[in-house]
């Protein structure tokens, strides 16, 4: 797909949602590797959605007040040192903020070995090194619109 | 004259001959932006202009070498990068390393070390996941249990205030061995890297490091004759997403930046000078890595004479550590890396490296594992000793191409120092952010190239094979049994230090962070010798001169 698909297919979410699409990108844990979450972030962006950057190190319950107070639709987790781990705590804090219909994508280095624990807890798409823009983009796109289909009754916007 | 003519008529020849075979649109152009010829050739006054570029090894300008004989005479530090949970296991990893050939240590500490923190201040899920969990002078003494300090030399991941260094001297202390005897470096002593880029290792505000930069450069001064406090990180930036001119121009740039900081100190160049040391990134792009190796090294060597004011010629040496780049590396048919590994340490030898640490093929599917380390390991071997790189000196210099683009680099590398220099040196380059914003474009730019398929990656965007080759190897994750019982060693030696004795030390940091006339890495030492812990040093400095945060913007 080609960086005007990618704006059309953002667009036809938009217009059927009556707004941008809202993703957070974020770091949680210790590591500060940014180049990823930075060139991720400007895809989204280019595609038309909103963006949300964090600093890295957040901690998860501010990852989870600000996703609740931005009312984003999907949130990007940027890990190239082990800090995935910390994502299970994530997911809960999450369902536990009645949030369990955030998208939520992980990107960065993760061992295969822990891909499978990541899926388990609700994890939607990990994105691995070398992963294209069209892949990302188009990814969260889908995810984001098969959760409005699913959930649009329920929330008040 | 006549030689000239014919020059000029066979250059005419080729040029039509080549015109035949190749379209004119056909154009080559490098991750700097320099546009590639497909053919170089040399330049009259041929005898002058190569005692002025090139000169030969060991003298002005250095392009060539910065010592007479170079590998001939003494090969590389192979300085691979060691960090495993906890010290006991790092000490034996170690072991096997230096068994396996290797002449120097590395320390990679784990990452709730690099944040400035204890083992009990962070979620214990990712202790020992990166490094190892070094927080007191008995971890450090478990660490280097076996190797003498006296005739190791200890490269220490050491971001500011170099705690890491402390509980070496620490331990040397405990030990008999006097510090003059202490050898290693400093390596991640560059804190506006830190801040730029890896920011992991940010742990000071900007105004803070600086002071403890300048500081610890002194101390080293006077009681380390053998520790190079500084290394000059140009990996960062290019890791980053820097051009590998940028990231020169911009290491470069930040090492005028802290000789004027000494300066300004009332220190004499020869004296912190040749303890100056550079620390670089080596991507695949073969010919540019040489051709920037080449270029910083002729440009530091009159920088260091010219506008440095150094007397001695050992200041004028640039000696750098590499590393090849993990940014290269695909997760997609993961063996393929140790192709990619080999091709950029032999970038890095071309280009007269004096310590190298080859990556491990698994880096990009996680933490490297034993076997992919060991074969880092061999890859320098081999190039050593069967494939015969060190036989002979900058075996590249005089080639047209090689010498056309050391050239140009230096002119791409020159353009970034001007930029630079005119928004008010390093410092204040990236306090305003124009560092960062210069590789945010560059990082992108190349996305572009390989999102276009401009920039082929063979098995990511080029050469794909749906038939997979993953790992080999099993992933290996810390113990979480062994994690306890460091965290209960760790709990114990806490208490039964004197609490007296530990407060009057970390108040002794504050007072000398409040008086510039006192130097602040000394009580740090003396702080790691009362028993302070590698957390409450940085939370004490934290506390006095700020907490390091980096600019944001995606």
């Amino acid at each position: 797909m080609e960086s005007a698909q990618l704006v059309d297919a953002v667009g036809n979410l938009s217009r059927r949602m009556g707004r941008r699409p809202k993703v957070m990108i974020t770091k949680i844990g210790l590591d500060g590797h940014d180049r990823g979450s930075r060139l991720v972030a400007g895809f989204f962006r280019d595609a038309g959605m909103e963006v949300i950057y964090t600093a890295p190190w957040q901690e998860i319950g501010h990852v989870v007040n600000q996703a609740l107070e931005e009312d984003v639709d999907a949130i990007g987790v940027s890990s190239l040192a082990t800090d995935h781990l910390l994502v299970p705590k994530l997911m809960t804090a999450l369902r536990d903020a009645d949030m369990a219909d955030v998208v939520v994508v992980v990107g960065g280095i993760v061992p295969d070995e822990d891909e499978a624990m990541l899926k388990g807890v609700g994890v939607s798409e990990i994105f691995h090194p070398g992963t294209s823009r069209e892949h990302i983009v188009s990814g969260i796109t889908n995810l984001i619109s098969e959760k409005w289909v699913v959930g649009e009754g329920d929330r008040d916007d | 004259m006549t030689d000239n003519t014919n020059m000029d008529q066979a250059r005419q020849a080729w040029a039509q001959e080549y015109a035949t075979q190749v379209s004119p649109k056909d154009r080559r152009v490098n991750r700097s932006g320099i546009e590639i010829d497909p053919l170089y050739t040399p330049e009259d006054g041929a005898t002058d202009a190569y005692m002025n570029s090139l000169g030969f090894p060991g003298q002005e300008p250095r392009t060539r070498g910065i010592y007479a004989s170079m590998h001939r005479g003494r090969v590389w530090s192979q300085r691979q990068l060691i960090g495993l949970a906890t010290p006991q296991q790092y000490n034996e990893r170690m072991h096997e390393i230096v068994n396996a050939g290797a002449t120097a240590l590395s320390m990679i500490p784990c990452n709730s070390v690099y944040r400035g923190y204890d083992i009990d201040e962070v979620d214990s899920l990712l202790l020992g996941t990166c490094g190892t969990t070094i927080n007191t002078v008995e971890d450090m003494a478990v660490c280097l249990d076996g190797i003498s300090q006296a005739e190791m030399s200890v490269s220490l991941n050491d971001p500011l205030p170099f705690t890491l260094l402390a509980l070496v001297l620490a331990n040397a202390r405990r030990q008999n061995v006097p510090f003059t005897a202490v050898s290693g470096t400093s390596n991640q002593s560059d804190y506006i890297s830190h801040f730029v880029a890896n920011h992991m290792f940010l742990r000071l505000s900007l105004e803070g490091s600086r002071r403890v930069l300048t500081d610890h450069i002194i101390y080293a001064n006077r009681h380390l004759p053998k520790w190079n406090p500084v290394s000059v990180v140009g990996q960062h930036m290019q890791q980053a997403g820097a051009t590998p001119a940028q990231a020169m121009g911009f290491a470069l740039s930040t090492a005028i930046q802290f000789a004027d900081d000494c300066q300004a100190k009332g220190m004499e160049p020869d004296d912190y000078l040749p303890k100056f040391t550079f620390f670089f990134d080596i991507s695949i792009s073969f010919f540019e890595e040489i051709a920037k190796f080449r270029a910083g090294r002729r440009m530091w060597s009159r920088i260091a004479r010219d506008r440095l004011g150094a007397k001695d010629p050992r200041s004028q040496r640039f000696k750098f550590h590499a590393q090849t780049s993990g940014v290269d590396l695909t997760r997609q048919h993961p063996l393929n890396n140790i192709a990619r590994v080999a091709t950029q340490a032999i970038a890095g030898i071309f280009g007269g490296l004096q310590s190298m640490h080859s990556d491990a093929y698994d880096e990009v599917l996680s933490t490297p594992t034993k076997e992919a380390a060991k074969i880092a390991v061999a890859t320098q071997n081999i190039l050593r000793e069967e494939a015969h790189l060190c036989d002979v000196i900058d075996p590249l210099g005089g080639s047209y191409y090689v010498e056309t683009l050391t050239d140009q680099m230096e002119g791409q590398i020159q353009e970034t120092m001007d930029r630079v220099a005119e928004a008010g040196g390093m410092f204040a380059a990236v306090r305003a952010g124009l560092v960062q914003k210069m590789i945010g474009e560059s990082a992108q730019e190349f996305q572009r190239k390989v999102d276009s398929g401009e920039q082929k990656i063979v098995g990511v965007n080029a050469f794909i094979d749906q038939e997979d080759g993953l790992r080999t190897t099993a992933l290996e994750r810390p113990d979480s049994k062994l994690i306890d019982e460091q965290l209960k060693r760790f709990k114990d030696y806490k208490e039964a230090r004197s609490a007296v004795r530990l407060n009057r030390a970390l108040d002794a940091i504050s007072r000398a962070a409040g008086d510039e006339s006192e130097n602040i890495f000394g009580e740090i030492v003396a702080a790691a010798e009362a028993g302070a812990t590698h957390g409450e040093i940085c939370a004490r400095v934290r506390r006095d001169l700020g907490f390091g945060q980096p600019l944001i913007a995606a």
